[in-house]
Order: C-alpha cells, then sequence, then structure tokens
C-alpha cells in the first residue's frame, strides 16, 4: 500500500511544471472554467450563510475556522499556484474536520468534569434556577383567564403588550408594564369567563402573538416585591414570584421561601450545612481528576487485566478465523469451476445484510430453550449464559459477519497474483501446499497484512456486536459492571453511560486509555506487517 | 526506505484515533456497518414537538388541529433511536423542540440537564389526574408535565385455558403447573427476563413477595436514601422468586423478543406484560383478559407505574404556544383526554376520562386497575443506576445465585455509582 502511495508522489514530482514547459491541461476549456467558478461560487455562498449564523450566535472561533478553510479552497482552486494540493485539500479538509476535531474534543473533555448534570455553563445555570426555575404561586391566589392585546390603533408588530384579564370574582382587570389595575373601558365583551374586546384595546391573534414569540415569553406584569403576574400559554396568568434569587455578591443561590442558602461548591449548588444539591450544576475544568478515577476505581482495578485479555483474544482470534476461512474459500474459488460466480455471489450475503439485524438473529438462535441452534442439533448447551460458551457464540457471529469480506479481498489479492510464479514452482515439482506455503501466502500477505491489522483495531473496539449480542454478559453474580464477553469499550461505555447517567468527561478519559492500548498494539503490528512487505521487495 | 515505519506509524495512529472518535464506526472492515447517527435538528416550523416513533403518529391529529385553531405552524418530529439522550443535547446546543412527548422516569435527568421548565398547573387541573400521575409528574415537589397516559404491567391470562382470575400467586403458578403436566401448554409463565434481566418486569413479583427497591416517606415519595436490596425483606422475596426459577416457571431463555409470542401462539397461559403487547395478542387472535398481577400469599404486587407527558423545554423558541398546547389544549380536558389515550391504547390520566374508559374497553380497566396498586417509576436520577445492577443480580438469581449475596453486591454496585455520580 505504501509503495503504491509513494510511487505516485514520485511521478507527481517528476511531472513538475517547473522543469517542463506547461501542457495543456483539462478543464482550461470555456465550459472547465465556469464550472470551476460555479463551484467556487456555490462555496462562498455556503460559507457566507454559514459565518452569518456563527457571528449571529457569536461564534468567534467557528467564524475564523469557517474563513480560514474557505479562503484556503479558495486561494487553491481560482489560482494555479497550489497544483498539488487540488488534490489534497478535500482530504485534509475532511480530515481536519472528522478526525482530527474529535479527537482535539476528547482531550478537552478528558479535562473537565463533563456529565450528567455539568453540561451548561455556571450562567445557564444560574438563569435555570432562578429566572427560569420554579415560581412559587400565591396560596389560594386566583388565576386569570387572560386575552392578550395592545392598545387601540397602535402597531401591533411593535406596540407594548397589555394583559386582558377576568378574575375568578368576574371582575375585569388591566395588567401592564405599570402593574394591575381594574379595567377601566367603556365597553368590555366578556364571552365564555375571557374578555373578546374591550374598547381602546385590540386583541391580538395567535399569529400576531406568534410573530413576537420571543418578546411574549418575557413579557410580564410587576406586582410588589418581586411578585408577579405570569402567563401560562395564551389564556391563562397568575400571580406569582420566583423562589430562587442569586447573590452575585456572595455567589449564593437563596429559596426564598425556606431561606436555605446554596453555595458553589464543586461545580455545584450545595446548600449551607450539607443535603441534596440544586439541580443544574455547570461544567469546568478538573485537571487530572477523571485520569485519577480511572485508575482509582476498584472495579477498573478488578477487572482491567481480564477484561484486556479477552479483548485481545477476541480480536485477533476474530481476525484470525475470519482470515482463515475467507482465504480457504477465496482458493477453493479461485480455479474455474461451474457455480464460481453464484457461489461467490452467494458467500457475499452475510456482508451485504445489515450487521445489526444478523447480530439480532444470532442472539434469538443461541437462545438455549427456544434457539434454533438448540432445537436443531438437540445440544442443550446455554450459549449465552455460560462464560465460555458465550464467547465462543461471539467469535462463531463475529466469523460470520467477517469472513465475505476477506474472501472479498483474498479473491482480489489471489486474482492479481502473477500466475507465472506457481506455474514454474508446479514445474519444479513442489507440492499444492509447499506452492500455497512459499509462494501465495507470502505475496498475499503482502497486500493483505495491512487489512489484517485494520480489521484487529476494528474488532479490538467491536462495540456494536457486543452489544447486540450479549450486552457483555454473562455477567458473574457479585459483579454487575464486568461481564465475560466485555470489550474494554463496551465495559468502558457501562461505566461511564450505563449507570450513573453520562458522565462525558470520565469517558474520554479512558478513551484516551484504550487510544493508548490500542495504537501501541497497531504501530507494533504494523511494523510487522511492512517488514514482511521488504522482505518481499 | 527507512522512514516508512515512521508514516506507517502516524497512519496507524491516526487510524486508531479515528475509530475511537468516531464511535468506533469504520469503513472497509468486516463488521456490522454502523448506523447513521447524524443528529436531528429542529423541524421548521413555529411549534416542533419530538416524540418517539410510536407515539408520533397518534399526536399529529392533535397538533394539527391546534395549528390550524391558532393560525400557526405545528410539526410533530419522531426521533428514532435514544430520544431522551438526543432532546437533551440538542437542546442544549438550542437545536431542540418546544416540547418534548415521554415517559415520567426521564424527569430528573431532563432537570439535571435543565432541558424541561417547571408548570405550574392550577389546583383544579391537577386535582383532575389520577394521584399516581401527578406523583409521577413531580420532582422536588415541582410539577415538570402535564400526564396524558398511564402505562405498567399488569397479568395476561389466556381464557380459554384459565377462566377464573388466579387470587394469589401460588394458584397461578399450580394451575399453570397442570396445564404444563397435561401437555396443554409449555411453560406456566412468560415474563420476560432475558440474559441481564429486567426489572421492570419482575418488580410486581419482587413487591408481590414482600421485596421492596427504595422505601417512601411519609407523604408517600420515595426516600432515594433508603435502599431495600439488602433488607430481609427483599433477599425473602428474592428467594421466593428463585424457587419460581427452580420450578421452570421463570426462565433466562423467555426474554422481551419473545415473551409476547409465546402468550399469542398459545404455550403459555399466563403473561406479564403492558398495553403495548395488546395489538399483537388482537392480531394472534387469542382470547385473553387483563387483570393485576396477583401477590404472594397474601402480599400486593406493585408494578412501576410510568405516565407518559408532556414537558416543556427550557430553550423552547416558543415557550407561550408550547405552554398553551400543553396545558390548557391537552390539558385536563376529558374529551381531549379520551380521544388522546384512545389513540395511544392507554389508561388516561385524566381520572374522569379513564372512568369512562373502563365502561367500554376491559383492556384498559384492567391495565388501570392494575396501575392503581402499583407506585410510580422514581424520577430522581439515582434511579438510572438502579436499572442495571438490579436486572442482572435478578437474572443471576434466577440463573441459581445465592440470593443474599447477589443482592449485596448488586447494592454495593449501585452505591458506588451513586457516590461517582456526585
Amino acid at each position: 500500500m505504501m509503495t503504491i502511495i509513494e510511487e505516485r508522489a514520485e511521478s507527481v514530482d517528476t511531472a513538475r511544471p517547473a522543469s517542463r514547459p506547461p501542457r495543456p491541461r483539462t478543464g482550461n476549456g470555456g465550459l472547465g472554467v465556469l464550472v470551476r467558478y460555479l463551484m467556487l461560487a456555490v462555496i462562498l455562498a455556503v460559507a457566507i450563510q454559514a459565518v452569518s449564523v456563527t457571528v449571529a450566535n457569536e461564534q468567534w472561533w467557528a467564524t475564523a475556522i469557517v474563513v480560514a478553510a474557505t479562503l484556503a479552497v479558495v486561494a487553491t482552486y481560482a489560482t494555479r499556484k497550489f497544483v498539488p494540493l487540488k488534490y489534497l485539500i478535500p482530504g485534509i479538509l475532511l480530515m481536519l474536520m472528522f478526525q482530527i476535531y474529535p479527537v482535539f474534543y476528547t482531550f478537552y473533555t478528558a479535562f473537565t468534569n463533563a456529565s450528567d448534570g455539568h453540561t451548561i455553563s455556571k450562567e445557564e445555570s444560574i438563569e435555570a434556577i432562578t429566572v427560569n426555575g420554579p415560581i412559587v404561586e400565591e396560596p389560594d391566589a386566583d388565576r386569570y383567564a387572560l386575552t392578550v392585546a395592545v392598545a387601540d390603533g397602535a402597531d401591533p408588530a411593535v406596540a407594548p403588550f397589555v394583559y386582558l384579564m377576568v378574575g375568578a370574582d368576574g371582575a375585569a382587570l388591566l395588567g401592564d408594564e405599570e402593574g394591575v389595575s381594574p379595567l377601566d373601558a367603556p365597553d368590555v365583551t366578556v364571552e365564555g369567563g375571557k374578555v373578546t374586546a374591550a374598547d381602546g384595546y385590540s386583541v391580538l391573534s395567535g399569529v400576531q402573538i406568534n410573530d413576537r414569540s420571543g418578546e411574549f415569553d418575557a413579557f410580564s406584569v410587576p406586582l410588589q416585591g418581586d411578585k408577579a403576574v405570569k402567563k401560562i400559554g395564551l389564556s391563562e396568568a397568575f400571580a406569582g414570584a420566583v423562589q430562587y434569587r442569586y447573590d452575585a455578591e456572595t455567589d449564593t443561590i437563596i429559596d426564598s421561601t425556606s431561606g436555605t442558602v446554596y453555595i458553589a461548591d464543586n461545580a455545584s449548588w450545595v446548600p449551607e450545612g450539607g443535603g441534596a444539591t440544586l439541580a443544574p450544576g455547570w461544567k469546568q475544568f478538573v485537571g487530572f481528576d477523571n485520569f485519577t478515577k480511572v485508575l482509582t476505581n476498584d472495579t477498573v482495578r478488578n477487572s482491567f487485566v481480564g477484561i484486556l485479555l479477552w479483548n485481545i483474544a477476541f480480536a485477533g482470534l476474530s481476525v484470525l478465523t475470519t482470515f482463515a476461512l475467507g482465504l480457504l474459500l477465496a482458493l477453493v474459488l479461485n480455479r474455474k469451476m461451474i457455480g464460481q460466480r453464484a457461489t461467490r455471489s452467494l458467500l457475499l450475503l452475510p456482508y451485504a445484510l445489515p450487521g445489526f439485524i444478523t447480530a439480532l438473529v444470532w442472539a434469538s438462535m443461541y437462545n438455549k430453550d427456544f434457539g434454533l441452534i438448540n432445537n436443531l442439533t438437540g445440544l442443550d448447551v446455554n450459549w449465552l449464559g455460560d462464560v465460555w460458551w458465550a464467547k465462543v457464540a461471539l467469535l462463531v457471529t463475529n466469523l460470520w459477519l467477517g469472513f465475505p469480506y476477506m474472501f472479498l479481498i483474498c479473491t482480489g489479492a489471489l486474482q492479481s497474483m502473477p500466475a507465472n510464479l506457481t506455474e514454474a514452482a508446479i514445474v519444479d515439482g513442489a507440492s499444492p501446499w509447499r506452492v500455497f506455503r512459499s509462494i501465495t501466502l507470502p505475496l498475499l500477505m503482502t497486500s493483505i497484512a495491512p487489512m489484517l491489522v485494520a480489521s484487529f483495531a476494528f474488532n479490538f473496539n467491536n462495540f456494536t456486536l457486543i452489544f447486540l449480542l450479549t450486552e457483555g454478559g454473562p455477567f458473574p453474580a457479585d459483579n454487575p459492571s464486568a461481564g465475560a464477553t466485555d470489550l474494554l469499550i463496551s465495559y468502558t461505555y457501562r461505566l461511564a453511560f450505563g449507570g450513573a447517567g453520562s458522565q462525558f468527561g470520565f469517558a474520554a478519559a479512558i478513551s484516551i486509555f484504550i487510544f493508548i492500548i490500542v495504537a501501541i498494539l497497531s504501530i507494533s503490528s504494523f511494523r510487522r506487517a511492512i517488514a514482511l512487505e521488504e522482505v518481499n521487495s | 526506505m527507512r522512514h516508512r515505519p515512521h508514516l506507517a506509524s502516524g497512519l496507524a495512529v491516526f487510524a486508531v484515533v479515528g475509530l475511537l472518535a468516531t464511535g468506533c464506526s469504520s469503513s472497509g472492515t468486516p463488521a456490522p456497518k454502523a448506523e447513521s447517527t447524524e443528529a436531528p435538528v429542529r423541524a421548521d416550523a413555529d411549534l416542533v414537538i419530538w416524540t418517539s416513533q410510536e407515539h408520533a403518529a397518534m399526536l399529529k391529529p392533535f397538533a394539527a388541529s391546534f395549528g390550524e385553531e391558532n393560525g400557526i405552524s405545528v410539526e410533530v418530529q419522531p426521533i428514532s433511536g435514544e430520544l431522551r439522550a438526543t432532546y437533551v443535547t440538542a437542546t442544549n446546543s438550542g437545536k431542540g423542540p418546544d416540547i418534548l412527548m415521554t415517559a415520567s422516569d426521564a424527569i430528573g435527568n431532563l432537570v439535571q440537564n435543565d432541558a424541561i421548565d417547571p408548570l405550574n398547573l392550577s389546583a383544579d387541573q391537577l386535582a383532575a389526574y389520577q394521584g399516581v400521575a401527578v406523583n409521577a409528574m413531580t420532582y422536588n415537589e415541582q410539577v415538570y408535565g402535564v400526564p396524558y397516559a398511564i402505562d405498567n404491567v399488569a397479568l395476561f391470562r389466556n381464557t380459554d385455558f384459565v377462566p377464573a382470575v388466579p387470587a394469589t400467586m401460588e394458584e397461578l403458578v399450580t394451575t399453570g403447573q397442570q396445564l404444563v403436566d397435561a401437555g396443554s401448554v409449555e411453560n406456566v409463565l412468560s415474563l420476560p427476563v432475558g440474559q441481564n434481566g429486567d426489572s421492570y418486569h419482575l418488580q410486581p413479583l419482587f413487591t408481590g413477595a414482600g421485596g421492596y427497591l427504595f422505601g417512601t416517606n411519609a407523604d408517600g415519595t420515595y426516600n432515594p436514601d433508603d435502599l431495600g436490596l439488602e433488607s430481609p425483606e427483599s433477599i425473602a422475596a428474592m428467594t421466593t422468586i428463585q424457587g419460581l426459577a427452580n420450578q421452570g416457571v421463570l426462565s433466562t431463555s423467555i426474554d422481551a423478543d419473545n415473551s409476547i409470542s409465546l402468550f399469542a401462539e398459545g404455550k403459555t397461559p399466563f403473561m406479564v406484560s403492558g398495553g403495548w403487547a395488546i395489538e399483537a395478542l388482537k392480531e394472534a387472535g387469542v382470547n385473553y383478559e387483563i387483570t393485576a398481577v396477583p401477590g404472594f400469599g397474601g402480599g400486593t404486587a406493585k408494578p412501576f407505574v410510568g405516565v407518559q407527558g408532556l414537558y416543556i423545554s427550557s430553550k423552547a423558541t416558543n415557550k407561550s404556544f408550547a405552554q398553551e398546547f400543553v396545558t390548557n389544549f391537552i390539558g385536563s380536558d376529558v374529551d381531549t383526554s379520551l380521544a388522546f389515550s384512545a389513540a395511544s391504547g392507554r389508561p388516561s390520566a385524566v381520572t374522569e376520562a379513564f372512568v369512562q374508559q373502563s365502561a367500554t374497553d376491559a383492556d384498559i380497566k384492567g391495565l388501570g386497575d392494575a396501575g392503581v396498586l402499583g407506585q410510580p417509576s422514581p424520577t430522581f436520577p439515582a434511579m438510572a443506576v438502579v436499572w442495571d445492577p438490579l436486572s442482572k443480580a435478578e437474572a443471576a438469581i434466577i440463573g441459581g445465585a445465592d440470593p443474599a449475596s447477589t443482592l449485596a453486591a448488586a447494592a454495593a454496585t449501585i452505591r458506588q455509582q451513586i457516590a461517582d455520580a456526585n
């Protein structure tokens, strides 16, 4: 794989226009230029749209990134200065977006306490508790039937709102920015308990209110003290006061009904003297806390080694079994025979079916009492309930899911293999096994070894299969957090998201640990794969 | 040539990081292809409601008539997959809906993440609902949602095999065992357990045998500090349940995928399930009756009662209309509630509407009467850490593990996770 890339790079090098007269290029014709500038115009239009959104939301970093990316694209495609970049820039941008950014974000998250209850900023948390928090209704206070209006003749799109209200006693009231007063209009129509018309006011329709929804949500009629008349929807209002008040000087939140003072402590509002915290808390940096938590966590310590060993075994055996079966079938079907094409197509079927459906079907086939496997074979194996059988079941299912891919790439590699080498060996009197061992397999490994490494890395984190087939189980009776078929990724998913809500910071820290393990394993196996390649070349 | 390994290791690192960062999906590798996980974004309408695929269809006509009445556009967006997690993420990044419709046990988590607003319902309106519905919508003494339907498990009985309602669990087992011995059915009871347990379905048996999960305060609310798993009552209850497993009444082979079909095909005379099973049973044409799950001896089985409700997003772009729809349009009006819960096939949360439903629909009456005996699914966030260890402990005990030590391990895990989360 590497060789191909390098050869291409070299051919680009030698073809550099500096040493040769410029060649006529395709795409330089009138139509080509037109298409190119149309595409650039589209990109610019999208970028301008994106910038207008990010600026409106005051996301300055996002704005800078969009501008920089757009400039890079325009500079590359509108000029002839960066020809090689024309081929690379889409890939580079996509890699930055989908690979590099998530990595940085994962690292960033690992140093925060991001989790359920700690997802917003402190300002948002204060706002959520105080302004948007509970409103204590006056005991035995009236509810008012509400009609929303503006002064007659005023523009309904900008004029201040007034509330026309009817209390339980049937008296009509007026609520505006000043407060509540009796509705003093000569001709008030009350129908069905609601004011439907009043002289001097024009009643707003749903559409008119909807056009000003943000403004309307913020409007309330002030009363004495902290109290106000608030609306519920469009047709009801009541008098009440917010329950919690923020004191900026002492950085505390005070409960106005009970007098409890909540202190900002460890990203939560904790009542003085301890007790249940006030939700929500906020997100903040916690340094290396998440990493120490991983290293000192009891359940992690007790189960980590066992899970890691099984994880390596699972990934290794999955690659080995799928490769062995795939190669065997590819070898058998590499010879011309009747039904070759049909058989090949049939063998690809498991690969063509959605994997998660296959996994669920297999899960039901493994059922001890009602499953197809035990019913057909007359066995009484507790496939998914026994520690070892569950592992076998997983490997068998993964073999079914994975062998068509191996079959596919082995077939491809075999067909591109020069036949003269094997023919020469046969002429020299080598047995078929000897030909396979000494010629076919080494040649095959050259092109396939990197795929095997990639497959290992994938299966190392094959969360989907575990989750759909066993959910990590069976679990020992004394430890519900580490199952017999758990991989590191499914195990940490349970730790971080399974129980105590979503602990993003903790999960990010664990995934960095897993990343280190997989990186070490992959780098060492890639080195071996490359050594193999060099031996062959 | 010497630089190659470095380049390769660089690529390997990128590949690996990519695998981790993109939730382990990858291309060109032999494995289940990952589903598209594109996050849903708020639809372009004045008022947007998010709910599960299952509930979207029934909500649509109500949303449409509300939109017509007020001259605004209303859209019901069905969200596939993890509705709640998707909702929290979308809401916190300003792309969420105005209204969320889901079951009550989500409330604690939603409040914790500043995703829903408290409501001020009038005393009259609160009085119109069934008590259990209001309790389920209450968190930290605040009402957060408008309840509309009640969900709980009950006992489904095949009336062809067993005409009379069993008064106790012992009677149920005896009757069922006779049918198994006679060869008319294969199993006594279809109750989904699965390899990893199902504490929601097992709860009526656990409480019916005297066990308890959380203690209750004087006012009937749960006390999250009083975890009852290790109590002698709970251990005794799980020992009783293990006894049923030893008789073959409960089995880890019966799970969510096959439990309903076992009953529908007449292979079991009894099933513990909820309103979601009714459609399949009607299709299969089996004759059944729904009653409360009986307790052991004189005990009362208390299933978890989940209440479906409507909540207003704390980041709603159109709060007033959202409030109008939730509290006044759906609200507690009997006719609306009747139509609404008829569409959902569940008992209504409005008392008067439930009374009228019960008169005409035996299934809803059976489910509702069973729910009256139940306890609301706890809403406090600590409950989230209970389901998984409890279910696994129950599965292990049904599979033969020692009840006392297994429950102790589950309780220890739950306490540890509650501590971790704080």
